[in-house]
């Protein structure tokens, strides 16, 4: 069961959680919607709750729910530049269909 | 595979709901697009890193626009067909050009409404369209880096720009494709970015040197809310006047005439800009002159020089400055931050001065050039519905009072200036003569007196009003300003309820002195103005009185009057008649108490002749019936 970040991910996290001034950490999850069936959430944490699973990796603290966990256990997050747009990206290995533009998917 | 953002704790929106916005800062010289990612608002760069966009179209013979650095780069060889600063042309009248337009290598064709046109070799553009293409190209680079396309976008304008440059705004928004949620005053977006990164509280300056307007806004910062408590400025100064100064130094030390053709100007105003920029950092900098006959010049100017020729311009920032204080009824020792905006707030004399006003350190933290962008991202991204509405409530204020014309030219306030918008105001007003079914509602901007001091907005008419006597009817007028300052008139007539109704929209027809002036003449003919107001209240009583007097003598004259009283009454007429021609609007008081002392007793036999008529035929124990 692990969480992991790329080096380029583990930055601009530590970036972002720096210039907003407080919070714990990352906080991933999953939710039941869009067109595919399911979607990220990618949040400021601050606080840890009693259920969470809590992964370290260079510093960065991420949160995740359990029953998240199920569904984005091994992914490693990425930041990727394409072109003119920058963002995080998740490389999970637990996807079998994406919708078109990628922003929900399906296990 | 769409790249994601992180939000804030609970307000993950669902796939594809999330509302890309941005802000634009639609500068003079340079224009930026910046939008909020992760929480936090920058400015979006090109592929090649660069923020700044300049200003600047260049129209092919093809008919194609190239706008940007490839223009801006083109210039120098291309000038007739390369626009810049067309910022200083929106909402501008043929007259107004003419002026400004000495130093613009541009050739004008008046337009259809007064509009000037700008002639390139792709045919007639309007500053409208000019902007648009910047606007256009800015669009494209936020779609592109955030991957969507845009829900909506919050434009800056100088808080000077009048309804037709707001409007004028609007419309090259609209030609560009963007639903722009809302115009924001650009010192009200510095404020929002500095305001919400640290949190501070209470009054802060605006101080804003761009490359083509200048602008003072006194803010009050509480509690996260914003109150604009004045504003003031110049809507022509600023770094291009720079330039120019620097410019006009160059042609004198090298013997350039002003004769030099369009490629010479243009190249001259781009060596002038580099020395101006050079002379932030170091103390001196070399210049080198080249022209198209080979003639070359070079020479040295310092920064000590450059502050002499500078200073008054400097200086004449400082004149609004007091203005906006004084509006705001507050010293500049109660002034706590003073934040500058603007690449022109580079310049170490500025700085100096500045400080030295307020005295107090100008914030300097974020890059003034980008400053207003990031705040206007901000406040697109709570207007686009990422945030909770009641994040941040932005009031802002009308620059210059707005009412309509009453009888005899004079001014009738309705909004009065430095009022929070939006707004709406109602006033009712009446009919002056017997019988009059319409009535013309003149618009007018300005703080003067007189109507012919102030800017005419708009005329519209309310007709079909019910025959009354004078002063029976009760016509409601109706001032809305929306959040973006734009203005909408109505009237209703109140017993029928027919009402009529006008936008203002731009009267492109703008003289430049207008905003520039009209506050301060407003302050130096305050006096005169009161006088002129009196004279003219005299007038017009006067007018109604004779018009009252000679309808009664027709009427029943002969019957009620001797021939001496009609003579006494006649004479005092005639002598209120010839005041009422002259300047004096005590003589004129003092006439019309004459005639109304002439005539009392006539007054007074009318009304016992009216009641002996309505009575007769009747028995008193009619009257007496419950």
């Amino acid at each position: 069961m692990a969480i992991t970040l790329t080096t380029a991910a583990a930055e601009r996290v530590r970036a972002f959680i720096d210039k907003r001034g407080d919070g714990v950490g990352l906080r991933l999850a999953v939710k039941t919607t869009g067109c595919s069936g399911m979607a990220y959430v990618m949040e400021f944490a601050d606080q840890v709750d009693d259920d969470d699973v809590v992964f370290e990796d260079q510093g960065i603290k991420v949160l995740i729910n359990p029953k998240s966990l199920v569904y984005l256990d091994g992914t490693e997050l990425d930041y990727a530049k394409e072109g003119l747009n920058e963002g995080f990206k998740f490389n999970n290995p637990n996807v079998k269909d994406m919708c078109g533009c990628g922003e929900s998917f399906n296990v | 595979m769409a790249l994601l953002q992180i939000s804030e704790p609970g307000e993950s929106t669902a796939p594809h709901q999330h509302q890309l916005a941005a802000g634009i800062d639609l500068g003079t010289t340079n224009s930026l697009v910046a939008s909020v990612r992760s929480g936090v608002a920058e400015t979006l760069p090109d592929l090649e890193g660069r923020h700044l966009l300049p200003s600047v179209v260049r129209y092919r013979a093809d008919g194609a626009a190239v706008v940007g650095h490839d223009a801006l780069t083109a210039a120098i060889g291309d000038p007739l067909n390369t626009i810049a600063s067309v910022k200083r042309l929106m909402g501008r009248g043929v007259e107004d050009v003419k002026r400004i337009g000495e130093y613009l290598p541009y050739e004008f064709v008046p337009g259809s409404s007064g509009m000037p046109l700008l002639h390139t070799v792709a045919g007639d553009v309007s500053p409208v369209e000019v902007s648009a293409e910047i606007l256009r190209l800015l669009k494209a680079r936020a779609e592109e880096t955030l991957g969507g396309e845009l829900s909506g976008v919050v434009v800056t304008v100088p808080a000077y720009f009048d309804d037709a440059q707001r409007q004028a705004t609007k419309d090259a928004g609209r030609l560009a494709g963007l639903n722009i949620l809302r115009l924001l005053n650009e010192p009200t977006a510095a404020a929002v970015a500095y305001g919400l990164d640290k949190g501070s509280e209470g009054v802060i300056a605006i101080y804003d040197l761009g490359g083509g307007t200048f602008d003072i806004s006194i803010l009050r910062l509480n509690k996260g809310v914003f109150e604009v408590m004045s504003t003031a400025g110049d809507t022509a100064l600023g770094g291009d006047d720079v330039d120019r100064l620097v410019a006009d130094w160059i042609m004198q030390q090298s013997g350039m005439g002003s004769d030099a053709g369009h490629v010479d100007m243009r190249r001259l105003m781009q060596t002038a800009r580099t020395a101006k920029e050079a002379l932030s950092t170091v103390d001196s900098t070399g210049i080198e002159l080249v022209r198209d006959d080979n003639a070359g010049w070079s020479g040295e100017l310092s920064r000590e020089q450059f502050n002499a020729l500078i200073a008054p311009l400097v200086d004449r920032t400082l004149g609004p400055c007091r203005r906006a204080l004084r509006d705001a009824g507050i010293r500049a020792s109660d002034v706590q931050s003073v934040v500058m905006v603007g690449g022109s707030t580079r310049v170490p004399l500025v700085r100096e001065r500045v400080a030295a006003f307020f005295d107090a350190e100008p914030m300097v933290d974020i890059d003034p050039d980008k400053v207003v962008a990031v705040g206007a991202a901000i406040q697109a991204d709570i207007l686009a519905g990422n945030k909770p509405d009641d994040e941040m409530l932005l009031l802002d204020v009308i620059p210059l009072s707005l009412g309509i014309e009453t009888m005899g030219g004079l001014t009738e306030k309705i909004i009065h200036r430095n009022t929070t918008i939006p707004t709406a105001r109602a006033q009712e007003f009446t009919t002056f003569k017997d019988g009059q079914t319409a009535m013309s509602v003149h618009v007018v901007q300005g703080e003067r007196e007189l109507v012919e001091d102030c800017r005419s907005l708009a005329r519209f008419e309310l007709r079909d009003i019910p025959p009354m006597v004078a002063g029976g009817a009760r016509i409601k007028v109706t001032f809305q300003v929306d959040a973006d300052g734009l203005l909408n008139v109505t009237a209703e007539e109140q017993t029928q309820g027919v009402t009529s109704s006008i936008e203002v929209k731009p009267s492109y027809g703008l003289s430049d002195r207008a905003i520039e002036t009209m506050l301060r003449e407003s302050m130096e003919t305050a006096a005169a103005d009161r006088d002129a107001r009196r004279l003219r209240e005299e007038q017009v009583d006067a007018d109604r009185v004779l018009e009252a007097l000679h309808s009664a003598l027709a009427a029943d004259g002969e019957e009620l009057l001797q021939a001496a009283e009609r003579k006494a009454i006649d004479a005092a007429a005639k002598q209120l008649d010839e005041q009422r021609q002259g300047n004096d609007y005590r003589a004129i008081k003092r006439a019309i108490e004459a005639v109304e002392k002439a005539s009392s007793t006539y007054v007074e036999r009318r009304m016992n002749s009216s009641i002996r008529k309505a009575m007769a035929g009747h028995k008193v124990d009619e009257f007496n019936s419950p």
